[in-house]
């Protein structure tokens, strides 16, 4: 049961409330794959999409979720509201409130910024991405996915190779995959491994050789291309040839191991366009995944208990 | 289901259960003239459970494997929000098209008939059936929609203070259908 109001991170909800929210979602994916994608659970309910970075895959995948339980959406970016006009947080989703919405989903480029709202207004929150912090649905459209295709969570050996410093899906991956009694390896040039992070109890790794060995599943994050100019590691030919995913490294893994990645791809990069399009990758399945998953989220939150 | 409550009166034994359920088999066959495009929908929970023994007795009769399918309604309540702490969804999965079929709804009792308004929208989200025909055990009364059921296997008046309680073999492990009251 989800007793909570928000959904902020996955490091603070337990393995009980994932695992509702993975069982409803395959429940929510039956309608994601009927020819009328549409129930009427949420009738009535009006949810917004508050977004202060740009973003095609989980805006989207949030409004066709809120749209196919029959919700009221309503979609705000920073860069076309009043935002501009210098408009704070607070004021700006307190009119948001003010005008009726039940649920706001908020991705913004600070970390924290999910969590303030909780204390602002009485409408459920739910974090879609904050700074380098917490993205927790994509963690669990990975969890969900990997479920479906291995049938349990627990005892698997999973792998996250990249910019693990900045990379706020590995943080949700992170929690997800360790509460639900996975073992969590993390992999990345050292300028891109967060202090401390082997505290969470997941493993650090800088020779993806190494870490990928035996692998049920390895999740590629992407390279911003726009951290290269920091220096962060010499040159993207480099870190494809010391961290990229190509068929040769692949084979170190389990035959039957995942390829994940939350994608958009660098291919060639990260990933080759081999393996990306490979039986193993199920990144496609990830993005059909986290609308029905989101379905879950929102029917959880706004549709069970007394939002 | 409070502590308090207590069996005040069985309705229906294993036996008895048995016996509607081989009726409104064969009525299911006479009223639709054989099994041509029929096809029954149970409503979770104990609804599918009975959906299969109805399934399983018409092809006793008739010699005919008549497709089942299970939906789960809680998506298309009009009470969601009353739901209070139990909004678990259970699976749907209805594995034919119900377009120009001839839909039997099968749950164990029909009440104030808000379940069957429910069942009946997730079925047209589903497609487009030639009719829906509604299958009960029990008809307990009490209806605050125009709905009837066309298949009954006991009607049986009872207090809205009353709960009729239908335990299965398959759910519960045991057979029969009680009124359970207070005091």
């Amino acid at each position: 049961m989800v007793q909570k109001k928000n959904l902020i991170g996955l490091e603070h909800i337990d393995a009980h409330e994932i695992e509702l929210i993975l069982d409803t979602a395959v429940a929510m994916k039956e309608i994601v794959s009927r020819p009328v994608r549409k129930v009427p659970t949420l009738r009535g309910r009006t949810i917004t999409n508050l977004f202060y970075e740009p973003s095609t895959r989980t805006r989207t995948s949030f409004e066709l979720a809120a749209k196919f339980l029959n919700a009221d959406v309503i979609n705000i970016s920073s860069s076309a509201s009043s935002v501009v006009k210098g408009e704070s947080l607070k004021d700006t989703v307190r009119t948001i409130e003010a005008m009726g919405t039940d649920v706001v989903i908020i991705r913004h480029p600070m970390a924290g910024a999910a969590n303030l709202l909780t204390g602002w207004i009485e409408a459920s929150v739910v974090n879609a991405g904050d700074g380098a912090h917490e993205h927790p649905t994509q963690g669990l459209l990975d969890l969900f996915t990997v479920r479906e295709k291995k049938g349990v969570l627990n005892g698997l050996k999973i792998v996250i190779v990249g910019d693990i410093l900045h990379s706020r899906v590995a943080r949700s991956d992170i929690w997800g995959f360790l509460k639900m009694g996975a073992s969590v390896s993390v992999c990345g040039p050292a300028t891109m491994m967060p202090v401390g992070v082997e505290r969470t109890g997941a493993a650090v790794s800088c020779s993806i050789d190494e870490a990928i060995k035996d692998a049920d599943v390895i999740i590629m994050l992407r390279i911003q291309l726009e951290r290269q100019k920091a220096g962060l590691f010499p040159s993207l030919r480099e870190y494809a040839r010391l961290f990229g995913l190509n068929s040769e490294r692949l084979s170190l893994a389990k035959r039957d191991a995942l390829v994940m990645h939350p994608g958009p791809m660098n291919r060639g990069i990260e990933i080759s366009g081999e393996v990306a399009d490979s039986l193993q990758s199920v990144i496609n399945e990830q993005v059909t995944n986290g609308v029905a998953v989101r379905m879950a989220v929102l029917y959880l939150l706004a549709g069970g208990g007394d939002a | 289901m409070s502590d308090k409550m207590r069996q005040k009166a069985q309705i229906l034994d294993k036996e008895g259960i048995r016996r509607a359920l081989v009726r409104i088999a064969h009525e299911i066959i006479e009223r639709n003239k054989g099994t041509e495009k029929i096809a029954l929908i149970g409503i979770q929970r104990r609804g599918v459970p009975l959906a299969n023994r109805l399934s399983g007795y018409i092809r006793e009769i008739e010699n005919k494997e008549i497709p089942v399918g299970v939906l789960d309604i809680t998506l298309y309540r009009d009470d969601l929000t009353t739901l209070a702490h139990q909004p678990i969804l259970r699976r749907t999965e209805v594995p034919f098209p119900v377009k120009n079929q001839k839909i039997v709804l099968v749950d164990d009792v029909i009440y104030t008939g808000r379940t069957i308004r429910a069942a009946m929208d997730a079925i047209m989200d589903l497609g487009r059936p030639n009719i829906i025909q509604l299958a009960v055990l029990v008809d307990r009364g009490h209806r605050e929609l125009p709905i009837r059921a066309d298949y009954i296997g006991k009607s049986t008046p009872t207090s809205s203070k009353e709960i009729v309680a239908v335990r299965l073999q398959e759910i519960d492990g045991q057979e029969g259908v009680f009124i359970l009251g207070e005091g």
